[in-house]
């Protein structure tokens, strides 16, 4: 079971997103079109929506690693610190490295380069591997582990990274039921300190009963607010009727 | 004991030659072991034949001078890292085949040059090198991109580890990963130079390729593999150069055939993904 780490609670807020008439593109085809929303700070929010709707582009874009080509978007607060929890197809899941290491790499904004660590810090990397179940895991190769373990250590890297917004991609793809659990109480606890937390998820029923609010994507805002609201019947089969293929001929936009 | 001593005593030559290639074992394979972890081993053969057009251009100008040699083919491994990267980039990653042709059009080309002036000694001492041969700027060439090779590499350790490992999570951090690839690029130009000098343009990978890959069946995580790496290379060096002396075999092809031994031992016999693991069925563990 979940070991909860008592840490010293401190006061938190993290901060309101705020996307403002945002347009990314793919080679000039938009993914993400003219997309406003708005979530509060401190929010537990998830994006949903049919696949090529744009949501990994999307947070992508919040995270700062994907161009945006028209709109804005904005980070309240004073240089909030932003973790991003990619899908895991990008990583090299047969480097050799070690569990703890992958934990410091959290540090990363603070130690960068060259600083090293101290003895605080590698507490601190156990401790975020013990708060995902994966105590004696810290001299162990991440290329011994489970797709299910693998996405814990993610979890705990995140824990040491200590943002203040957190952007998941599809958290609990090829985990477990239990491990899934186990996940969503880290993301509990971390509502509950006040960051904001952002998913992109596929599992409508999950959303429904864990996420507040939720913004649903087809390419252009269906909806955002309130998940009860947002995937009503109506806003569920109009993002069912996007068009997922692209218009070769499209024009340029005029909007 | 004489037969491992023997030479080193007695010949000033074998001891140059020694120092040389210890030089460039202690550097040039944890370069090896990063381009294995990036999947991109060949990239260190096209270096090494893309320096080699401008090696020859530096032999047509100057004779067989280090400098002229070196200069040249620094500015030709440079052009041909940039182009590479370029390639790359254009492919979406699938350049193994423009790789291929880029390499051969180099090689053929400083094979072209060489043969317009030099002599048949002169295209063998470009294509096999000579360790024997070490003269004094060859050794400090050598010795200087191992000096500089090894601080750089330890600033760029960590840089370098996290961009293989997860890139996703090094651009989101900030990490310039195009800066440090470009950094670590240079220093395998530099090193394929240093290795040029007593390997030749075909050799020149030998010592860094051969026991990188074979130091991944020692050790299951990096700093371990990079200790296994530099070692099987010095002792690589060591008994390719008692080899080439004793059975009288041609240097260069000596140390890199003997490199080739310590990766098929370490195929067979080594702790991780070992053959010799693979076929020995041992109990399971209970727990």
């Amino acid at each position: 079971m979940m070991q909860v780490v008592t840490e010293k609670p401190e006061p938190r807020r993290g901060p309101a997103v705020e996307i403002a008439n945002l347009t990314a593109t793919h080679q000039r085809h938009p993914a993400v079109h003219h997309v406003s929303a708005r979530f509060a700070a401190g929010s537990l929010a998830a994006i949903v929506g049919p696949n090529g709707a744009g949501k990994t582009t999307r947070l992508r874009t919040i995270a700062g690693l994907h161009r945006v080509d028209e709109g804005r978007v904005t980070l309240s607060g004073r240089k909030p610190r932003v973790a991003l929890l990619p899908q895991q197809s990008g990583m090299d899941r047969a480097f050799p490295i070690l569990c703890l290491d992958v934990m410091l790499q959290g540090l990363w904004s603070r130690l960068g380069a060259f600083r090293g660590t101290s003895a605080a810090d590698r507490d601190r990397a156990q401790q975020a591997l013990e708060a995902v179940g994966l105590g004696g895991f810290g001299r162990r190769p991440v290329g011994a582990m489970s797709a299910g373990q693998f996405q814990r250590l993610l979890f705990a890297r995140l824990l040491v990274q200590d943002a203040d917004l957190i952007l998941l991609d599809e958290p609990f793809n090829a985990v477990d039921a239990r491990t899934a659990a186990d996940l969503l109480a880290v993301l509990r606890r971390w509502h509950g300190e006040g960051r904001t937390v952002l998913a992109v998820l596929h599992d409508l029923e999950l959303v429904q009963r864990e996420f507040p609010d939720c913004l649903l994507l087809a390419r252009e805002a269906i909806a955002c607010g309130p998940t009860a609201e947002v995937l009503s019947a109506h806003n569920r089969l109009r993002a069912r009727m996007m068009a997922e293929a692209w218009d070769e001929t499209a024009p340029a936009c005029a909007a | 004991m004489d037969w491992l001593f023997g030479p080193f005593i007695e010949f000033g030559f074998m001891r140059r030659a020694l120092v040389g290639c210890l030089a460039l074992a202690v550097a040039a394979p944890l370069l090896g072991v990063f381009l294995m972890l990036r999947r991109t081993s060949l990239t260190a053969e096209v270096l090494a034949h893309g320096v080699t057009p401008g090696i020859a251009a530096g032999f047509l100008i100057a004779g067989l001078s280090v400098p002229a040699m070196s200069l040249g083919g620094l500015i030709a491994g440079l052009a041909v890292a940039v182009g590479a990267g370029a390639l790359s980039r254009a492919t979406g990653g699938r350049e193994d085949a423009a790789l291929t042709a880029l390499y051969l059009i180099a090689l053929a080309l400083g094979v072209t040059l060489v043969s317009l002036r030099g002599s048949t000694a002169d295209l063998t001492h470009l294509l096999f090198g000579q360790v024997l041969g070490v003269d004094d700027p060859a050794l400090l060439l050598m010795a200087g991109v191992a000096t500089l090779t090894l601080p750089v590499l330890a600033l760029a350790w960590r840089p370098l580890a996290l961009e293989c490992f997860d890139p996703g999570f090094a651009a989101a951090e900030g990490v310039r990963g195009g800066l440090w690839h470009g950094l670590f690029l240079v220093l395998v130009v530099l090193n394929v130079l240093a290795a040029f000098q007593a390997m030749g343009t075909l050799m020149a990978v030998g010592l860094m390729m051969l026991p990188a890959v074979a130091a991944r069946h020692w050790a299951r995580e990096l700093s371990g593999m990079a200790y296994a790496s530099v070692g099987l290379a010095m002792l690589s060096a060591l008994f390719g150069l008692l080899a080439s002396y004793h059975l009288d075999l041609p240097s260069g092809p000596a140390i890199v055939l003997t490199a080739g031994v310590a990766w098929a031992i370490s195929v067979i016999f080594g702790p991780v993904d070992g053959l010799l693991a693979r076929w020995v069925r041992r109990p399971h563990l209970a727990g």
